[in-house]
C-alpha cells in the first residue's frame, strides 16, 4: 500500500510479464476501486503467449485504494483465466482480497438454484401461455364457486361476517363516495348538453337537449361514470385491503380458525357496493340531468320550465330502470374483481400493486364489455 | 411422561410447490404433550411443512392424520371440526388490522361459542393477560411493538383452547430477554393447557431449552435426515450436517478451503 497520499486517484495499471518457464506476474498498479476506471480482463489475457498453461501470480505492492470492483475483476479473470488453463495464484493479493475471495467461493453454488436466463422457444411460450390462461379460468371460477356458495349461506342466514364491516363499507362506498360522484356527473352532464346543443342548434331545435342529456345520463352514462369512479375508488381499495391481508398472513389466520376469508371479507364489500351502487347510479343520473339543465338555461335560452317539462317527456320509467339494472350488474362486477384479485395476490408489496393494477383493469373492461352486451339485450328486448 | 400417545402423525409427506419438490418422505409422530422442533437450515421447507400441517396446503403425495384422521381425505366438516382445535401463531402475528386486539380475540369465540358478549369480553382480557397485555384491549395491532404483536397473535391462537398450538419462528425479531420470556410461555401452556405444540424454529438455545422432539429437515436431499429429541441429537447424532447446524458449526470439519 504504496498509494502517494498527494494524489487524489491514480488510474489502476497492470503489467503482464511472462517467463519461458510457464510463469507469469501481473504486476497491479494504482488504485483499483469504482472511482476509476479498470483495465479490461480480456486485454490482459491477450498479453499471454500462446499455448501458456502455468501460474498467474499478482504482484500487489503498488496498488493503492481497492474495493468490490477490483475483488470482481479478479474473479472474472479466474473464470476466464481457467477457461484457457491459466491457474491464479492468490498469494500475491492484499490480505483483505485473499479474505474476501476465500469467503466468496466457500459456499459453492447450489446446483440448479440459479434460473437459466435461455429463452425459451416460441412453442413452449405459447404452451406457457396457454397454461395461464387456463389456471386464471380455474381461478376465476373456483373464486365464483366460492361466492356463490357464500352467498346462498348468507341467504339461508348462515354465513358469517360482521355486520358492522357491512355498514362501515356501506359508508365507504356510499356517502363518502357522493363528492366525486357528483363532481364528474354534472361535468359529464354539462359536456353532453354542450356538445349536443351546438348541434341542435343549427336546426333551431336546442330544446331536445333536455332529451338527449335525460337519455343519455339515465340509461347510459349515470350508471357508467358511477361505475367507472366505483372502480377505480372502491374496486382498488378492496384488492390493496385484501392483498395487504394476504400479505400478512391475515387470511390464511382467518382460514386456520376455521372462517372462510369469501364469506368473512368478500360478501360484506359485495354485498355494500352491490346495494350501493343503483343508489349511486339515480343521485348521478339527476346530477348529470341539473348539469345538462345549466347549459341549456345559460346558454341556449331555455327556461327551467321548459327544460324539466322536456326531460319528463323523454325520460321514461323504463329508461330509468335499465340504468339501475346496469348499475347493480356493474356494482357486482366490480366487487368481484377487486376482491378475487385482492385475495388472489401473492406475498409480496409489488405484488400488492399488481393486484390493485389489475383488478381496475379487469373491472373497467368487465364494466365496458357488459355495458354493450346489456345494451344489445334491451335492444333486442324493445326496452 | 406416561406411554406417548400419538397426537399428529405424518406418513410419506411429499411436499410440492407445481412441480417443484420442496421436501420428499417425511415420516414422523408427534406425541400428546410433545414440544416438537421443526428444524432446518433456511429455505429447507420449514414453513411449508406448517403449512401442510395446519390446512393451509395440500399434500402432494402421503397423509398427515390427527388422532387417527386423514386430515386431507376426511369430509369437509370435520377437516373444520379439527381445524378448529389447532391454534397457530403466525411469523409477524397476522393480527386484522382492522379489529382491536380484543376483536381479534374475541373474533374465534363469537363464532365457535354460544358464549354471551359479557363472557367472551372476560375471556378475551384474561387471554391478553396470560401473554402480559392486560390493558390493552382497545389497541389495534398498528399501535402496539411488534413483540406484543406476536403475544396478542398468541392469545389468539389460544383463544378456543386449541389441543395443538403451532408457532412459526416465535423468536424472530425479538430480544433475547422477550425470546426467553416467550420459552417459558410455551413451557407454561404445554403444562397447564395439556397441550401439544409444534415450533419452527432455528433458535438453538430456544430448541434446546424447550424441545423434547424434533424433525430435521435437510434443504439438500429434500427430506428428513434426523428425529428425536434434539438435545440427544446434539450428543449422539453421527451425521455431519446435524451436528454441524446444532453446534454452529464450530464441532466438525472446518469451512472448505478455497482450492
Amino acid at each position: 500500500m504504496t498509494a502517494d497520499p498527494e494524489t487524489l486517484s491514480q488510474s489502476a495499471t497492470v503489467e503482464l510479464k511472462t517467463d519461458d518457464l510457464q510463469r507469469a506476474l501481473a504486476c497491479l498498479s494504482g488504485d483499483w476501486s469504482s472511482s476509476g476506471k479498470l483495465p479490461l480482463v480480456d486485454t490482459l489475457l491477450q498479453q499471454f503467449p500462446e499455448r501458456f498453461s502455468g501460474d498467474l501470480r499478482f504482484d500487489t505492492s503498488a496498488v493503492g485504494a481497492w474495493d468490490s470492483l477490483f475483488i470482481t475483476w479478479i474473479l472474472r479473470l479466474t473464470e476466464k483465466a481457467e477457461a484457457s488453463g491459466i491457474r491464479l495464484v492468490y498469494d500475491g493479493l492484499p490480505e483483505g482480497v485473499q479474505g474476501l475471495i476465500h469467503l466468496a467461493q466457500a459456499v459453492p453454488e447450489r446446483k440448479g438454484a440459479r434460473r437459466s436466463g435461455k429463452s425459451q422457444g416460441w412453442l413452449t411460450r405459447i404452451g406457457h401461455r396457454v397454461h395461464d390462461i387456463l389456471d386464471n379460468t380455474r381461478q376465476l371460477l373456483a373464486f365464483l364457486g366460492e361466492v356463490t356458495l357464500a352467498f346462498s349461506r348468507m341467504l339461508i342466514g348462515r354465513a358469517r361476517f360482521r355486520r358492522s364491516d357491512l355498514a362501515l363499507f356501506i359508508q365507504q362506498t356510499g356517502v363518502d363516495a357522493l363528492p366525486i360522484v357528483s363532481l364528474i356527473s354534472i361535468l359529464v352532464g354539462l359536456i353532453l348538453a354542450f356538445i349536443g346543443a351546438l348541434q341542435l342548434a343549427m336546426f333551431g331545435a336546442q330544446v331536445y337537449v333536455a332529451n338527449l342529456v335525460g337519455i343519455a345520463m339515465v340509461r347510459e352514462m349515470g350508471a357508467m361514470m358511477a361505475a367507472i369512479i366505483m372502480a377505480g375508488r372502491t374496486g382498488a381499495a378492496f384488492s390493496a385491503q385484501l392483498g395487504t391481508m394476504q400479505v400478512n398472513e391475515e387470511i390464511d389466520a382467518f382460514k386456520t380458525l376455521g372462517i372462510d376469508p369469501v364469506e368473512f371479507l368478500v360478501l360484506p364489500r359485495l354485498l355494500a357496493l352491490t346495494l350501493m351502487m343503483p343508489l349511486l347510479c339515480i343521485y348521478a343520473d339527476l346530477l348529470g340531468i341539473a348539469g345538462g339543465m345549466l347549459v341549456g338555461i345559460g346558454l341556449f335560452d331555455i327556461t327551467p320550465t321548459q327544460y324539466i317539462e322536456q326531460t319528463s317527456s323523454a325520460v321514461t320509467l323504463t329508461d330509468v330502470g335499465v340504468g339501475i339494472v346496469k348499475s347493480i350488474v356493474f356494482g357486482v362486477l366490480i366487487a368481484l374483481a377487486g376482491c378475487m384479485k385482492g385475495i388472489q395476490c401473492g406475498r409480496s408489496a409489488s405484488a400488492v400493486g399488481e393486484a390493485t393494477t389489475a383488478a381496475v383493469v379487469a373491472a373497467i373492461v368487465a364494466i365496458v364489455v357488459s355495458d354493450a352486451v346489456m345494451t344489445l339485450i334491451a335492444n333486442a328486448l324493445g326496452v | 411422561m406416561s406411554v406417548p400417545v400419538p397426537h399428529i402423525e405424518v406418513q410419506d409427506l411429499t411436499m410440492a410447490y407445481g412441480d417443484f419438490i420442496i421436501q420428499r418422505n417425511l415420516n414422523f409422530t408427534i406425541n400428546r404433550g410433545d414440544i416438537f422442533i421443526i428444524m432446518g437450515g433456511s429455505g429447507c421447507g420449514k414453513s411449508t411443512l406448517l403449512r401442510h400441517l395446519v390446512g393451509l396446503k395440500s399434500p402432494a403425495a402421503g397423509r398427515v392424520l390427527y388422532q387417527g384422521v386423514d386430515f386431507w381425505h376426511t369430509d369437509e366438516k370435520q377437516r373444520g371440526a379439527l381445524m378448529q382445535r389447532i391454534g397457530v401463531l403466525y411469523q409477524s402475528g397476522a393480527l386484522w388490522s382492522s379489529m382491536t386486539l380484543a376483536e381479534n380475540v374475541a373474533l374465534p369465540l363469537g363464532e365457535y361459542t354460544d358464549l354471551s358478549a359479557d363472557e367472551i369480553s372476560e375471556i378475551v382480557s384474561f387471554k391478553l393477560a396470560l401473554v402480559g397485555l392486560a390493558g390493552f384491549e382497545s389497541y389495534y395491532p398498528s399501535e402496539i411493538s411488534g413483540g406484543m404483536r406476536k403475544r396478542a397473535g398468541l392469545a389468539r391462537a389460544m383463544a378456543l383452547d386449541p389441543d395443538v398450538l403451532f408457532f412459526d419462528e416465535p423468536s424472530a425479531g425479538l430480544d433475547p430477554i422477550s425470546a426467553r420470556l416467550l420459552d417459558e410461555l410455551i413451557i407454561e401452556l404445554r403444562d397447564s393447557l395439556g397441550a401439544t405444540i409444534v415450533v419452527v424454529t432455528h433458535e438453538l438455545a430456544s430448541m434446546f431449552a424447550i424441545g423434547n422432539n424434533s424433525v430435521f429437515l435437510d434443504p439438500e436431499t429434500k427430506t428428513q435426515i434426523a428425529v428425536g429429541n434434539p438435545v440427544t441429537l446434539l450428543n449422539e447424532s453421527v451425521d455431519p450436517r446435524v451436528v454441524r447446524f446444532l453446534t454452529r458449526g464450530t464441532v466438525s470439519q472446518k469451512a472448505p478451503s478455497p482450492s
